[in-house]
Formats: C-alpha cells, sequence, structure tokens
C-alpha cells in the first residue's frame, strides 16, 4: 500500500517515465508475438508485467534489451528515443535483464561470468582481484552473499539467479528485468528475492517483474500490465484487484484455478522404490537412497526445486538410468534397471517426459508416426518385416480427434504444432492405451492455460480409473492442485512425505529448501 | 486419393532434385572458372569430359564401371548419415573388402562358380562388415567419435592391405600371406580364379560385368530398409533424436553398431566386386579413394538411395571422362577432384545455391540429420 | 605430460650411461629417437592448437589436415617462385604465405558453418577434399624447393647434456610452436579475448547477451586456427621435408584432432598428446631404420594410428568438450 502511494507520488513529480514503450509490434514469420504495445516503467517502481505462456512477455523483454528488433514502434529511455540493436547498447543505456533460464557458463566462475563482456583488463591480462573485490561489495550492499571464486555450475540455483542480479548490477543498471525469477525458486527463497527487489528498489532501481503466478504480482507489485496473445489488455492496481479478476484479465474468460477432483481411494502398492541410488551423467551422485511408493488410484506429487534428484528418479524409474544400489518393483516384479521397453510393456507404464523436445518426440516426424513412437514395432502398426503405413495413419485419425491435437492433418511433422498441441500429442499417444501406472514429469511446462486444463483433468481421469500417477513437477502450485500425497525432494533424497491435507505451502518450502522437519520443530 | 499422393509425390522428387542439379551446375561452372584462372580452357575440357563420358560404347562402359563402386560407397555412408552417423571409413571398408574377397577368390581351386563367387563376395561383404563394427563398438562402448576412428582404420586397412600382399623385407620379414610368388618384388596378389570372378555383360574392350545388377540391388534393399521396415524406423528414429529412440525402447547401442556394420558391409561389398569383377587381383593402389568420394555421392545423392544412384552416376560420367579430357584437352585430371569438392560444398550448404539461385526457403525442413556431435559424448 | 617426463627421465639415463650400449634402449630412447620425436611433435602440436582456437569457440575444425596441406601446398609454392631471393626473406616469406593461405582456409570453413549454416564436419570434410584436389591440380611436379630452415643452437643452452641438443638446437618454426603453446595457454585462460572465446564456445547465448559479437569471435577464431595449422604445413615443407608431396600432411591433421580431444581442449594437454603421438611416429622410424625387428614394417607403421585409436577411446567421461561445439548460433529474432 504505502509502496504504491509512494511510486504514485513520485510520478506526479518526475518528468518522463524512465523507460518507455512506444507502439510496439513484433512479427515473426506467421506470427504476431506483439501488437501495438504501449508501457512505461517510472523510476523506484516494481511494474509486474503478468501473462500465460506465449503471450509475449519475453518478446517484449527481449526487444527492451535488443536481442530482438521491433518490426514497429519505439522505445525511450528518460524521455529519449533510443536505438537498441544489441544487448551491448542497452547494457550501455542501464537496462539489466536477468533470463528465465540463466545465462551464465556453467563452467566458468562467479568472477568470469560477472565480468564477461565488460572485463576489467590490467596490462593485457585480466584483472580478476579488483572484480573480485567489486563482487564483493556489491553483494554486501544488497545483502546477496556470493562466493566471486565459485564455479557456477556447483552452485544452487537460487545462488546461480543471485549471480545473475549481481550481473546486471556490476554493469550499473538501473533498470532491472527480471524474467519468471521465481519459477526456480522455493517459497521462502522467493520471499527473499523479494526483499532484495524491496531493496533495489529503494535505492532507485526500476524492475519490470515477469510472471505468470498471480500471488506473487499481489504480493510485490505496485503496478501491474496484464499481456495476452501478445497485446496489452489492461493495467491493475493490485490493491484493489482480486486474483480471480486478474485470471480472467490474463486468460480472457473466466478460469477455475482450483483443480475439481474427488477424494482419493487408494488401492494396492503399483510402484515401490526402495533406496534407489543413481549418478548424474556428469558422474556426480544424483539419487542418494530414494524410497516411495505409489498407490493405485493416488497421485504422489514429487515437489522439490530443479536439479535436486527428480529427473533422475523418474528416468530409473523408466529405465533410461541405470540405478547404481536400492530397486524398483512395478505390480509386484522387479523391475531394477529392466530395459526400457520391458518396463513399458510388462509394466504398463506411461511416461510423460519432462522435456518433451528432447525425449517425448521426434520432431522432423510426422504426427502419425510420433503417435507409435513407443508401439511401431506391434501390431496392427507392424507386420514383422515392414510398417502398415495405413494402420499408422488411421490410429492417428482416432487419437487427434480423442485428444483434442489442433494439426492441420496427422503427416504434419511434429515441429510445426503448437507447444500446447505438442504436449497434447504426447499425452495422447501416453494416455492411449491401457496402463497402470503413469510418470508425469513437468506435463504442463510452458504450454497455455487451456492446455494445461485438459491435461490435468486427463491426469485426474487417469486416477480414477485406478491408474497409479507419480506426479513430478518444479510448479509448486501443480503438486498442490493434484496431489493426493506430495513427496519432498532434497538433495537427492526425499525429506518428508506429507498427506495432501498436512502440507501447506510453508511446510513445503522449508522441506525443498532443506529444512527438515526436526530442525524446524523446536522453532515451531 | 491415390493421384493426389502421386502428384505431391512427383512434386515432391522435383523439388528434391532441384537443389543437387544446381549444386552440380555450380560446380562445374566454378570449375570452369578455375580452369580459366590457371589458363585452361575450359569448353575443351568438358566437350572432351562428355566425350569421354558418353562419346561411345567405350565411354559409356568406362563411366558404368566408375559407377558401381560410387552406388555402393554412397550408399554406405547415406546409411550411416540416416542414423546421425559420419563414416568416413569407407575407403578402409573397401579396402577390406578387396583384401577378404581375394583372400578366397585366390583360393578353392575346383569349386563351380555358384558357389565360389557368392563365398567370395560374402567374404568381402564380411571383411567390411567386421571394419565397420569396430568404430560403431568403440563409439558405444568407449565413447570414441567414428569420425576419428574410422580415418585412423583407414590407414590401419590400407597398411594391412599392403602386407597381406608383400613381397617380403631385406631383414628376413616374411612375405605377406596372399602375395604372388610369382611376381616377384612386385607386391600383387595372383589372378583371382575364374569361378570366382564376376562375369562379363559386356565383355573386353567395354569390360562391363554383372555388378551393376548387385549395386541396383544393394539400393532397392537400403531404400526398403530404410523406409519401410520396423528396424528402418528405428534407425531414423536413433538418428533423429537418440533420446526419444531411447524412450520408445530401441535398443541404441545394437542400433548403431548395425549400422556402422551394415554401412561397412556396403563399402566391402564394394571393394569386392571392383576385385571380382574388374582387377581380378588386389594389389595397394587398388586402395580406397572411391570410399571418400562416397561422402560426396551420398550428400549430393541427399542421403536417399535413389538419390544416391543418380549421384553415382554423375560420378562415374566425371571420373569416366576424365581421362579422356586430360588427353584431348591437356587440362590436369585433377580438376575433377576440385569439381566434386565443389559438388560436396554446393550440395551441402543449400544456402549458397539458394541464394546464388534467389529460391525460396521451403517450409519444411530438409532432410537429413546432423553429424555434428562434439567429440567426447556418446 | 607424465609421459613427456617419463620420457624425459629416461633419455638422461640411457644416454648418460653405459646402458647406450644396448640396441633396444638406444632405439627407444636415444638422442635421435628424441630429435624425431620433437620434429614429429611439432606439426600435431599446431594441428591441436587450430582445433583448440576453433573449437573453443564452438566450431568443429575436421578440416585441419587440409588447412595443413593447403599451407604446405602455399609454402611450396612460395618458396619455389622466391628461390632466387635470400634464402631467409625467401623462407620467412613463404611460411607467411602458408599461414595467409591456412587462415583463409580457415575463414572459408567458418563461412560454410556459420553464414552457409552447413554442417560443421561436412564442411571441414569439404575444406580437406578441396585441398587434396587443387594441391594437385596446381602442383607442378618439376618445381623444386632450394633450401629450408636450418637449426639455430641456442647459446648455453644447448651445450646442456640430452635436452640441449633435443630442447635447444632447432630450427625456427619448432620454437615458434612451443611458444604458440604458451601464448595460446595465457591468451585463452587470461586475456579478455580468450574468456569471450571461451564463453561463445560454451555459451554463446550468455555471451551475445552481454553484448560480445558471437560470429565474429568465431570468424576470427577459425581463421587464426587456420593460420596455425597453414603454420603446420609450413614446418613440413619449409623446415622438415623441404620439399612438397601430394597428400604429404598422411593423416597429421586427424592425429592433431586426437591429440586436442586427449589434451581436454587445452593447450599444455594437446603438448603432452602430441608428445606421446609423436614418439609413436620417432619409435616406428628408429625401429625402421635400425632394423632390429622382423615384424613387417607395415605393422610398424601402423602404430601412430592404432595408438590415436587406443588413446581416443576411454576418455569418455573423463574429456570435456566445450558445450556448444558444432551448433549454430541464431539470435532468435534475426529472421
Amino acid at each position: 500500500m504505502t509502496a504504491a502511494q509512494s511510486t504514485q507520488a513520485q510520478q506526479a513529480n518526475a518528468g518522463p517515465p524512465k523507460l518507455a514503450v512506444n507502439g510496439i509490434t513484433k512479427l515473426f514469420p506467421g506470427v504476431v508475438a506483439n501488437r501495438d504495445i504501449d508501457l512505461a516503467l517510472h523510476e523506484g517502481e516494481i511494474l509486474a508485467l503478468l501473462g500465460e505462456n506465449g503471450a509475449g512477455k519475453s518478446t517484449l523483454m527481449n526487444i527492451i534489451y535488443g536481442l530482438y528488433q521491433p518490426t514497429e514502434g519505439r522505445i525511450l529511455v528518460d524521455g529519449r528515443p533510443v536505438d537498441l540493436h544489441s544487448p551491448r547498447d542497452a547494457i550501455d543505456l542501464g537496462i539489466g535483464m536477468v533470463h528465465q533460464h540463466f545465462q551464465l557458463v556453467p563452467v566458468m566462475t562467479v568472477i568470469d561470468n560477472i565480468m564477461l563482456g565488460s572485463e576489467s583488463v590490467d596490462r593485457g591480462l585480466l584483472d580478476r582481484e579488483s572484480v573480485s573485490a567489486q563482487i564483493n561489495e556489491l553483494s554486501e550492499r544488497y545483502n546477496m552473499p556470493v562466493d566471486p571464486n565459485a564455479v557456477i555450475e556447483d552452485l544452487p540455483v537460487g545462488v546461480q539467479q543471485r549471480v545473475e542480479i549481481l550481473k546486471a548490477l556490476y554493469r550499473n543498471a538501473d533498470i532491472l528485468i527480471l524474467d519468471e525469477p521465481t519459477s526456480v525458486l522455493t517459497p521462502q527463497e522467493i520471499e527473499g528475492l523479494f526483499k532484495v527487489m524491496e531493496l533495489l528498489r529503494s535505492q532507485g532501481k526500476s524492475i519490470i517483474f515477469i510472471t505468470h503466478k498471480l500471488k506473487e504480482v499481489l504480493r510485490i507489485a505496485d503496478r501491474i500490465a496484464v499481456l495476452r496473445r501478445g497485446e496489452m489488455v489492461g493495467e491493475a492496481d493490485p490493491a484493489t484487484v482480486s486474483q480471480e479478476d486478474l485470471a480472467a484479465l490474463m486468460v480472457g474468460r473466466k478460469v477455475t484455478l482450483e483443480v475439481e477432483k474427488e477424494a482419493a481411494s487408494a488401492g494396492e502398492v503399483l510402484l515401490q522404490i526402495r533406496e534407489i541410488e543413481a549418478y548424474t551423467d556428469l558422474g556426480e551422485p544424483a539419487l542418494r537412497g530414494v524410497s516411495l511408493d505409489v498407490r493405485a488410484g493416488e497421485i504422489v506429487g514429487v515437489a522439490g526445486v530443479q536439479g535436486n534428484g527428480q529427473t533422475e528418479l523418474v528416468e530409473v524409474v523408466t529405465g533410461l538410468r541405470p540405478a547404481t544400489a536400492g530397486s524398483v518393483r512395478i505390480n509386484n516384479v522387479d523391475m531394477t534397471n529392466a530395459p526400457p521397453r520391458r518396463i513399458t510393456e510388462e509394466g504398463a507404464i506411461c511416461h510423460v517426459p519432462e522435456d518433451r523436445h528432447m525425449y517425448g518426440m521426434v520432431d522432423a516426424y510426422s504426427v502419425a508416426d510420433n503417435l507409435v513412437l513407443s508401439s511401431y514395432y506391434k501390431r496392427p502398426f507392424s507386420s514383422g518385416l515392414t510398417m502398415n503405413e495405413q494402420a499408422i495413419a488411421q490410429h492417428a485419425e482416432e487419437l487427434v480427434a480423442q485428444f483434442d491435437v489442433r494439426t492441420p492433418s496427422v503427416r504434419t511433422s511434429g515441429a510445426n504444432l503448437s507447444g500446447g498441441n505438442q504436449q497434447k500429442m504426447v499425452v495422447a499417444r501416453e494416455f492411449g492405451r491401457p496402463i497402470r501406472l503413469l510418470v508425469a514429469a513437468q506435463p504442463t511446462r510452458g504450454i497455455d492455460v487451456g492446455s494445461i486444463e485438459f491435461i490435468h483433468s486427463q491426469i485426474v481421469a487417469k486416477r480414477d480409473e485406478g491408474v497409479a500417477v507419480l506426479l513430478v513437477s518444479y510448479e509448486l502450485d501443480e503438486i498442490m492442485a493434484l496431489s493426493d500425497r506430495i513427496a519432498v525432494m532434497f538433495h537427492g533424497q526425499i525429506s518428508a512425505i506429507l498427506p495432501r491435507s498436512q502440507a501447506t505451502r510453508e511446510k513445503i518450502g522449508l522441506l525443498m529448501a532443506g529444512v527438515s522437519a526436526e530442525d524446524e520443530s523446536p522453532a515451531g | 486419393m491415390a493421384t493426389a499422393t502421386s502428384t505431391t509425390g512427383i512434386r515432391r522428387t522435383l523439388r528434391a532434385l532441384l537443389i543437387p542439379s544446381l549444386a552440380l551446375l555450380s560446380a562445374l561452372l566454378a570449375g570452369a572458372v578455375v580452369m580459366l584462372l590457371s589458363g585452361d580452357d575450359p569448353m575443351a575440357a568438358y566437350s572432351g569430359l562428355f566425350q569421354g563420358a558418353f562419346g561411345d560404347g567405350k565411354g559409356w562402359a568406362r563411366t558404368i564401371r566408375k559407377t558401381v563402386p560410387f552406388v555402393l560407397t554412397g550408399l554406405s555412408v547415406a546409411l550411416a548419415f540416416k542414423v546421425s552417423l559420419f563414416n568416413i571409413g569407407a575407403s578402409g571398408q573397401f579396402v577390406m573388402g578387396s583384401v577378404f574377397a581375394v583372400a578366397v577368390g585366390i583360393n578353392f581351386e575346383g569349386l563351380p562358380i555358384f558357389i565360389h563367387l557368392p563365398l567370395a563376395l560374402i567374404a568381402g561383404i564380411i571383411g567390411g562388415l567386421l571394419w565397420g563394427a569396430i568404430p560403431g563398438i568403440l563409439k558405444v562402448y568407449t565413447g570414441a567419435h567414428e569420425v576419428i576412428v574410422t580415418i585412423m582404420l583407414n590407414y590401419v586397412a590400407s597398411l594391412f592391405g599392403g602386407w597381406t600382399v608383400y613381397a617380403g623385407g631385406t631383414q628376413g620379414q616374411t612375405p605377406g600371406p596372399l602375395w604372388d610368388r610369382t611376381a616377384g618384388a612386385i607386391s600383387e596378389t595372383p589372378d583371382v580364379l575364374l569361378s570366382a570372378q564376376i562375369p562379363w555383360l559386356f565383355g573386353p574392350p567395354y569390360r562391363v560385368h554383372y555388378g551393376i545388377f548387385l549395386a541396383l540391388a544393394a539400393a532397392i534393399l537400403v531404400w526398403w530398409l530404410i523406409f519401410k521396415t520396423p528396424l528402418g524406423f528405428e534407425m531414423r528414429t536413433v538418428g533423429h533424436n537418440m533420446r526419444a529412440a531411447r524412450y520408445a525402447g530401441i535398443r541404441v547401442n545394437f542400433t548403431i553398431i548395425l549400422t556402422m556394420a551394415l554401412a561397412g558391409a556396403l563399402a566391402g561389398l564394394a571393394g569386392a566386386i571392383e576385385t571380382l569383377g574388374l582387377n581380378h587381383k588386389f594389389a595397394p593402389e587398388f586402395g580406397g579413394a572411391v570410399g571418400f568420394d562416397g561422402i560426396t555421392v551420398a550428400l549430393l545423392g541427399q542421403t536417399h538411395p535413389i538419390g544416391v544412384l543418380l549421384a553415382a552416376f554423375m560420378f562415374g560420367a566425371l571420373d569416366g571422362g576424365a581421362a579422356t579430357m586430360q588427353f584431348v584437352s591437356g587440362v590436369p585430371a585433377d580438376i575433377i577432384q576440385i569439381i566434386q569438392a565443389l559438388v560436396l560444398a554446393f550440395v551441402a550448404a543449400p544456402l549458397i545455391i539458394r541464394m546464388l539461385f534467389r529460391l525460396r526457403q521451403q517450409t519444411d525442413q530438409d532432410a537429413g540429420s546432423a553429424v555434428s556431435t562434439s567429440w567426447g559424448g556418446t | 605430460m607424465i609421459v613427456a617426463l617419463a620420457l624425459v627421465v629416461m633419455a638422461i639415463l640411457v644416454n648418460l650411461t653405459p646402458l647406450k650400449e644396448q640396441t633396444w634402449l638406444r632405439v627407444l630412447f636415444g638422442i635421435s629417437a628424441l630429435n624425431f620425436t620433437l620434429r614429429a611433435t611439432v606439426p600435431l602440436v599446431l594441428g591441436a592448437l587450430s582445433g583448440i582456437l576453433c573449437e573453443r569457440s564452438g566450431i568443429i575444425n575436421i578440416g585441419i589436415e587440409g588447412m595443413m596441406l593447403a599451407g604446405a601446398f602455399a609454402g611450396f609454392v612460395a618458396k619455389t617462385s622466391t628461390n632466387h631471393w635470400p634464402l631467409a626473406v625467401s623462407l620467412v616469406f613463404s611460411v607467411a604465405v602458408a599461414m595467409a593461405v591456412g587462415g583463409l582456409m580457415g575463414a572459408v570453413h567458418a563461412l560454410f558453418s556459420i553464414r552457409f549454416r552447413m554442417d560443421q564436419i561436412i564442411s571441414g570434410t569439404v575444406i580437406i577434399i578441396l585441398a587434396l584436389g587443387t594441391s594437385s591440380y596446381l602442383y607442378n611436379r618439376d618445381a623444386i624447393a632450394e633450401g629450408k630452415f636450418s637449426s639455430i643452437p641456442i647459446p648455453g643452452l644447448a651445450q646442456i647434456p640430452v635436452l640441449g641438443p633435443v630442447l635447444f638446437d632447432n630450427p625456427p618454426i619448432t620454437y615458434l610452436a612451443l611458444i604458440m603453446v604458451v601464448v595460446v595457454h595465457v591468451g585463452l585462460f587470461y586475456t579478455r579475448w580468450g574468456l569471450r572465446t571461451r564463453a561463445v564456445g560454451e555459451h554463446p547465448r550468455a555471451a551475445d547477451t552481454v553484448g560480445i559479437n558471437v560470429n565474429r569471435y568465431r570468424y576470427v577464431n577459425t581463421s587464426l586456427g587456420g593460420m596455425l595449422a597453414g603454420l603446420a604445413g609450413a614446418f613440413l615443407v619449409l623446415e622438415a621435408v623441404g620439399q612438397f608431396q601430394e597428400g604429404m600432411t598422411a593423416g597429421r591433421g586427424f592425429i592433431s584432432l586426437a591429440a586436442m580431444i586427449f589434451g581436454n581442449w587445452n593447450p599444455i594437454g594437446a603438448l603432452g598428446a602430441a608428445t606421446l603421438f609423436g614418439y609413436t611416429q620417432a619409435l616406428q622410424n628408429e625401429l625402421l631404420l635400425a632394423g632390429v625387428t622382423q615384424v613387417p614394417r607395415q605393422f610398424i607403421s601402423m602404430l601412430p594410428y592404432v595408438v590415436t585409436i587406443v588413446a581416443v577411446s576411454g576418455l569418455v567421461g573423463r574429456v570435456r568438450p566445450p558445450a556448444a561445439e558444432g551448433k549454430v548460433y541464431e539470435t532468435e529474432g534475426s529472421s
């Protein structure tokens, strides 16, 4: 409240806005990413830019940061029109950006990453010591502790984000763009980030905060601008607007924020994981003794910050990564380190993979071929020596209709579908056969609200049919909305398993950050 | 329905032919520029080339003779490309195929031709298959990149082939096992027995043998394998997205080894056919330059078996006419190598061709998957 | 590195003690074996440095073999056309031409890979075939290069027993190659250019977002890499052999690549690996000359190639190539 008032006061006094966007339009081949957008950012304010996936938020920010050139329109900094041909121009104008996917070189140190592009050089050689001193000074001033000599890939994501912010501050940025900064953090880390943002605002920095999370917007923003399908659809005052109104503004229709489902009636244990250990591709321990049961007719959600072993857990269960210790039993049959095909067939398991482009589909294949990716060798698609193209096409037509995959034809290559339809294609293939166990990792990452709702309802429907569901998501909201039981992963272990009724955001957040239930109890 | 598919099919085929044809044309033009710059007469050279390749029966015979090994080494490289593997080892596999085939071909006197000849051909196939399987196995189990391994194996194969016909050394080194004892200091094998020689389709002076049909059959077989069988589906899936292939339950490691082995087998067959059909013996100089050209043929043929047939024929003509060109016009036959390299450059970078001829970018991606995966990974 | 150290220790032992009467030990560790090792190492280490420059910026370069050959041929042509100049001037000029042509080939490779988005491995292959074809097409078999670089002993150092004659009594390109190892190492890890180069090869988008022109770094580094490969070619013609032979690089470019990988894309590591490969070539040479074995020469000649295969096998997980290697970098909005 007070923050909002102070900004309004500033607006009245100050001259031109710190940053203004006038009539920006950006066309990509076949897509209007931004249409005639106006936006103003004032000094010392936090402006939230809200919109669902694909609404054009990142495109707009990349234009402001000089990565894309707008098709039409102009940008003004301190009232003066500016030409932004490259990030260099933006940096020189005091614009800094923290990208959704961190732009840090994993094998380099914090020092090298921070000075990259703005190096300090002494007699031809890099002056790492002076940079290190500057980093220490900045991290003290903004209360963001970091070891300048640490190598990025050894740091937790929360700290990597700090490095990104410091990188912008090192370049004297006074306009900061934070693109979906909270999606990788625990609730407590998010609160910490907000503290940093408030500190920055109090020192006169202007911040654009991009997100699709309504609660966060209401918590931190001074002003809210909403983007939908590339157009600015309205502004809102966080003091007066409600979550429901914001959601409706963002999606363009009324949305149900909760997933409707009955209480679970769990049956026998279908997936039994015992003391599993496994390593990452780089040979570091990823799973350190994970045990978990999933019963028929229940959804077990695995919560946790990305990179705590969830990916490896899913890979071990589906046979894609060897376990070095422990056992996996599916339907009471030992499936530890069994070949993926045996797990799929005997275990009647289906797997919606974390990254559809990496695992879930072959971009160059037609929709029809993608839909037989895990059954191409069976009748009627294959009769021993040759493949039956007609049967494959017919099968595709049926699934496309049943799962509402919007595609010009089943011959269209998978790469040409929108993200939501690609994901529905993957879901169609996996759900479209008889299954007893469903492993879904990030089933709704980066897709539109309509597709999210559809996929969520399909998952709940499978549960109600008696399928055991193991759901992995980095979106705590998704876990909270769908799960019957919640397991929290931290550092390659499951730190707690809670029934949904006992799981609060705060409790889960602490567990995600590695604070165990015992540590917590004396304090609470 | 049927007509609709066939017209789009024709249009697809025409479109597929466009880039390679323009690439060939551009390479010939660029070759002319090179000749002009070095003071040669391109018109005389090209007319000599054409005359040598198609001027008379002997010209046609030369072209066809040269085409046969190009088809097979081209298929070898193209098949590996489909699985995102780069087989630079066709020349080594060719040599191993020749050595294995000749080892059977000069022995087993008295066998009837319908047993001896197939036996010798199969021996050649096995030689290439084994030599091709090695880089596949090393890639899968040790992560060694097939590009480096196949190149090193080319040198090893060439030395191994040299040893088998080695005439012996001054320090008491024993001669190689296949060396012709009547040849004195010359390092070569005796002639392949008549019962293991591929019969002439047109005898001397044309010297065209029945191997051409083996090459055609191989092209059809590879086409069927890649596009019509579940195994081909698996190979293409591995080629496009190895992770998705594992996810789909495909045995990726097995597919990689099998593909490299089959690619080796095709190049080995090329060696066997050259040895049993044309050279009738093996000597170190019958090396595998055609193996290296297989790369260009495969890419010019857009890694499609039918395309490879056409590309091999073009290359056969270039090689077949080269000698006559040098004889008629005095332009060194090595210019053909430059032209072939330029063909490779133009066809591998369709963007250059599109820019030169101001073609519109196609919306759907061209076939062919990238082979540039970095060295250390699996 | 350990290999190189062991070699030095053995060499000192063998050459300064009565052990040198043993034929086998002399073959394995004699001064002549060591001299040959260094001579075989020079083109390999230059080739490996060439690969490091390209690949650290994200461009895979299997065309080193072609760039080396082009450099060798250009150096030869330059030398034969300036035979009438004073020897030193003519040689230095020829080295410059070799490096320029190598750099040009590097630039072409970069152009193919970046501007025309050609697959980098195929582009490298084009470079090789182009170099092979052009050098044989233009090669005049009657031309003779008169004179080559001779050794320049470094006063004082050259008198050290064993090490002196091996390390400090060499022709100039050999010294230059060893200096380049240090230069590239310092450049990569302690200068602005090196930091940016490595960032471009590991995470081009991160480099782009801080205003670094990714493709310019790739063009420059690939061209520089081509120049080093050209220098390797100049070494073969102007320092080692003295003449040009068709296909005279004989796979050295590819072995350089293996040395680069074996050395984990690190100049010092590459020097160690190149020394190992150079030693196998020296060994092959010494064995053939000494006539101490009845193994047919073909098998002895296989040694460098087999050792290369063995070296690149079993490295999985132990080496880590630049992450963005082989991938075209495009800013999504640029089209």
